[in-house]
């Protein structure tokens, strides 16, 4: 038994444990995932994030040492941001056909994610920081991090939030588009990318190609708005 | 791999320092997102050296916030208190802005006269 303490405090000073037990999580979300036939309330970051949660809190293990080892995950969130690029980039003539619907779409989308739920939660009494990390929640997580962080948000909660956020616009789009009646793909794909960033945009694949290929510039292109925009309107709310 | 991490990397540490430098509210990373469209548009070689690293960053982003997302840990007490207006106003902001989003792209398409492309 003292082996296997001996063992476990060496382990867990070390990167390795943590780092590991991130993708292992990660790999268990995404079988389940798979296995559940692709299903949007079956998040693989969420699964992963209760899983590891858990062990945390059964190992008595502080978040700060096991982000020690997670770190090298979470710096990769950089150059996946700069990877963005990619998908604008390859959507350019679909961008220079529909310069004005896409400009449109962007400011009332985006503005309207921002604006409302900064609205809305403020009216149901929340202030300060937790309002700060709600703010960027329509950005992709890497992006929504950074604008946290440098407005004084708390970045962990804000990565919670936006994840719920995908989640409930991968769950709520197709039916809510049904119901009002929108023919155009594009404008399906578009507004789910701008609202529900990458876990709608990966809905948006599975239901039509041009719609996930509107969702990834939607999202891409909400990065950048989103990155101006959630200084701006939290301004009249603090 | 060097060939397309080099580029990734060097746009995102121009894009750290310049926004630190000059204040701006604009992340680091998205600033050199900019960069490289930028890149793209000027050195048509880039976008093939970096695509497959660019590609496979892109198709585990999911991975990438699992670590920012265990810290929900710290907030637990927090969100007890705040995780129910927390939720309303995130699913009906997420509602209203798929909906406003989609409404306008649509209603701009068609007073532009731009149609969809048959794929």
């Amino acid at each position: 038994m003292t082996d296997f303490t001996e063992i476990w405090s060496y382990l867990s000073q070390g990167p390795l444990l943590w780092l590991t037990a991130t993708i292992a999580a990660y790999g268990l979300g995404d079988a389940v995932y798979r296995a559940s036939g692709r299903k949007p309330w079956v998040n693989p970051v969420l699964i992963a994030v209760i899983v590891l949660g858990f062990v945390l809190w059964a190992t008595a293990t502080p978040y700060a040492q096991y982000f020690a080892g997670a770190q090298f995950v979470h710096f990769m969130l950089g150059p996946a941001t700069v990877s963005l690029a990619l998908p604008i980039w390859d959507s350019r003539h679909h961008v220079r056909k529909a310069l004005l619907p896409i400009a449109a779409g962007l400011l009332a989308g985006s503005a309207t994610a921002v604006g409302s739920a900064l609205g809305l939660a403020y009216a149901l009494g929340i202030r300060g920081e937790t309002l700060i990390s709600l703010a960027p929640k329509s950005a992709t997580a890497p992006v929504a991090l950074g604008i946290s962080e440098a407005l004084g948000g708390s970045p962990t909660l804000t990565a919670v939030l936006v994840i719920l956020t995908g989640i409930t616009g991968a769950v709520v789009a197709t039916p809510l588009l049904n119901r009002l009646g929108l023919k155009d793909w594009r404008a399906r794909g578009f507004a789910v990318g701008v609202a529900a960033h990458g876990i709608g945009t990966a809905r948006a694949l599975q239901v039509n190609p041009v719609a996930g290929a509107f969702a990834g510039l939607g999202m891409g292109l909400n990065a950048v708005l989103t990155s101006f925009l959630a200084p701006a309107v939290l301004h009249w709310f603090l | 791999m060097i060939a397309a991490l080099l580029p990734l990397l060097l746009c995102q540490l121009v894009g750290e320092a310049v926004s630190r430098a000059l204040h701006l509210p604009l992340p680091g990373p998205v600033l050199g997102l900019i960069l490289m469209l930028a890149g793209f548009a000027l050195w048509p070689g880039l976008l093939n050296r970096v695509r497959p690293l660019a590609q496979g960053f892109l198709g585990h982003l999911s991975l990438l916030f699992v670590p920012a997302g265990v810290g929900v840990v710290g907030h637990l007490d927090e969100l007890s208190r705040t995780g129910l207006p927390l939720l309303v106003a995130l699913v009906v902001s997420t509602v209203l802005a798929i909906t406003v989003g989609a409404l306008t792209f649509a209603a701009v398409a068609r007073w532009t006269g731009s149609r969809a492309d048959i794929e």
